[in-house]
């Protein structure tokens, strides 16, 4: 009976046809709206084809109808879980064209928040892909610690996920009172809390078999389809535009960027837990020396840009997000092109999960940390 | 036979690698005094929302029920969803100069996305962001809003 069974494994006699499945577009581990049509033979995955758009809301039209501090909060709404860099990059971006110089203050206030909602995105990020790969309790731990970080976000600015803290030539409030102290207390807390991450999950046995040696991105490839941040640095591309272009006050701060070399699921996950770490470190050097001064410089009522185009990169939670603001001088934009990181990423999953198995695609996506709103936009 | 061996120390190592994550929940589970759950509808009474939480558009009124609105009409302009209506009229003063002054100001809280770019806008800190965060209701109409009391007048002293 057993040489029977294995000779029909073996060879290509219980071969079955090919055939579509839709994964989505309403399906927990697809994290929001997105459809991939799946081509599957038995288990294994043959083709997939990301359909994307079923939550596209048109922010790009949206903004030439709006005026530039209102663009801010749109922003908000594409990549919700780093809505801070967003704001930040149209914000930068109008500060440039218009050539003006922000407080050291602001600078310093706003790469902590970067940091802050960085470290929030990628708790949300570990304890999501822990549920989709089966460890359900991980889900619970991290939105316990992420509650934190929307703490102080609250405190500060009012908002926890739609922040819109960041206006054209500063921030909206100047610090709380207590937002240093709160801070600090939040980073000795989380630095007991991570090793505890570890011990759940990246340890564990189960795990580990699930993601090591699946869905590996060259880093050719990475370069080829335009993948950035974590996910492209795990391949081996080094593309953190916090070193490479640095803005606000990075320039000021030491810090790693973290790589990897395998490119597979499991690099993927431990880049994004060793950059936790490195978020506390760049946290811890910029907290206790915010420079005095205003928190925002007096803008004009109506802001209108020079003519002309104008580009401002930052590195979000998930990659280079890009502002493009084409300017005829009135105070709209003439067009509003969003380079999200999200896009980008989802793309290679056609070329990566090719020959893995149904299981292993939900592992692929879970390390891609996909936020479906910043790909349709 | 060196296979079989791998295999049934995977078996083990996978276990035990269990037993250290449950090690942490069970951590959890026996000191409840750690867990962060607020119980909410109960704890309404004691819940306090931070200062600068935006819940909503409000404009404070003081005790001869006067408020600081002089009706220019900024915050309309900063709305990014038009969620804010000015409807102004034109009085008489004692001198017998024409004025315009604020008749409605009308708030629509369902289109708000409370971005807070109002109450920058105001001059005359007319308008603020309340605390009030439970607006969940049966008819949609009561989500229109007119901000200034009836037989409110403006506050003595606020320029134009």
């Amino acid at each position: 009976m057993a040489e029977i069974i294995e000779k029909l494994i073996t060879t290509d006699e219980i071969k079955t046809d090919e055939y579509l499945v839709n994964i989505g577009p309403q399906h927990p581990s697809t994290h929001g709206v997105l459809r991939l049509l799946t081509k599957l033979e038995g288990e294994i995955v043959h083709n997939v084809e990301p359909h994307i758009g079923y939550i596209h809301s048109g922010i790009e039209k949206m903004t030439e109808a709006l005026s530039y501090p209102q663009i801010v909060h749109l922003t908000d709404r594409m990549d919700y879980l780093s809505a801070h860099m967003n704001n930040e990059a149209v914000c930068l971006c109008v500060e440039n064209a218009l050539q003006v110089e922000v407080p050291e203050r602001v600078k310093y206030i706003r790469t902590i928040f970067d940091e802050l909602q960085r470290l929030a995105s990628h708790q949300l990020w570990w304890c999501a892909s822990g549920m989709d790969l089966g460890a359900l309790t991980a889900f619970f731990y991290g939105l316990r610690d992420r509650e934190d970080i929307l703490d102080i976000f609250e405190e500060t600015c009012g908002a926890r996920l739609t922040l819109n803290y960041s206006v054209p030539g500063g921030v909206m409030f100047d610090i709380h009172p207590n937002f240093q102290k709160n801070v600090k207390a939040f980073i000795t807390k989380f630095r007991k809390k991570l090793p505890e991450y570890d011990k759940l999950l990246t340890d564990n046995i189960i795990f580990q078999n699930r993601t090591k040696g699946i869905g590996i991105l060259s880093k050719e490839d990475a370069i080829a389809y335009g993948v950035t941040g974590p996910t492209g640095r795990a391949s081996g591309f080094s593309c953190d535009v916090r070193k490479h272009h640095p803005y606000s006050a990075y320039p000021y701060i030491k810090f790693e960027e973290k790589m990897g070399t395998e490119g597979d699921s499991f690099t993927r996950w431990k880049l994004r837990m060793d950059e936790m770490w490195e978020s506390m470190n760049i946290i811890e050097q910029l907290i206790d020396n915010i420079p005095e001064g205003d928190f925002a410089v007096k803008m004009k009522g109506v802001i209108k840009l020079p003519e002309g185009e104008f580009y401002q990169r930052v590195e979000s939670a998930r990659g280079e997000f890009g502002v493009y603001i084409v300017s005829d001088g009135k105070k709209n934009p003439y067009r509003v092109k969003f380079r999200s990181p999200g896009f980008s990423n989802l793309f290679t999953i056609n070329h990566i999960a090719k020959g893995w198995k149904i299981a292993d695609l939900v592992a692929i996506m879970a390390t891609f940390d996909l936020v479906i709103p910043d790909i349709d936009r | 036979m060196k296979s079989f061996f791998n295999y049934i120390a995977e078996i083990f190592s996978g276990i035990w690698t269990l037993l250290t994550g449950m090690k942490i929940t069970a951590k959890y589970f026996f000191t409840p005094w750690r867990n962060v759950t607020q119980q909410y509808p109960e704890n309404r009474d004691t819940l306090v929302m931070y200062d600068r939480f935006r819940g909503e558009v409000i404009m404070p009124h003081n005790e001869n029920n006067e408020h600081k609105c002089t009706g220019c009409g900024l915050c309309e302009n900063a709305c990014p969803n038009g969620s804010i209506e000015i409807i102004s009229k034109s009085i008489m003063t004692e001198e017998g100069k024409k004025k315009r002054i604020i008749d409605q100001h009308i708030y629509h809280l369902g289109m708000c996305t409370f971005c807070n770019l109002c109450v920058r806008a105001c001059p005359s800190d007319a308008i603020k962001m309340g605390q009030k965060f439970e607006h969940a209701h049966w008819d949609r109409s009561t989500f229109t809003k007119v901000l200034n009391q009836p037989g409110s007048k403006i506050m003595e002293g606020i320029k134009e």
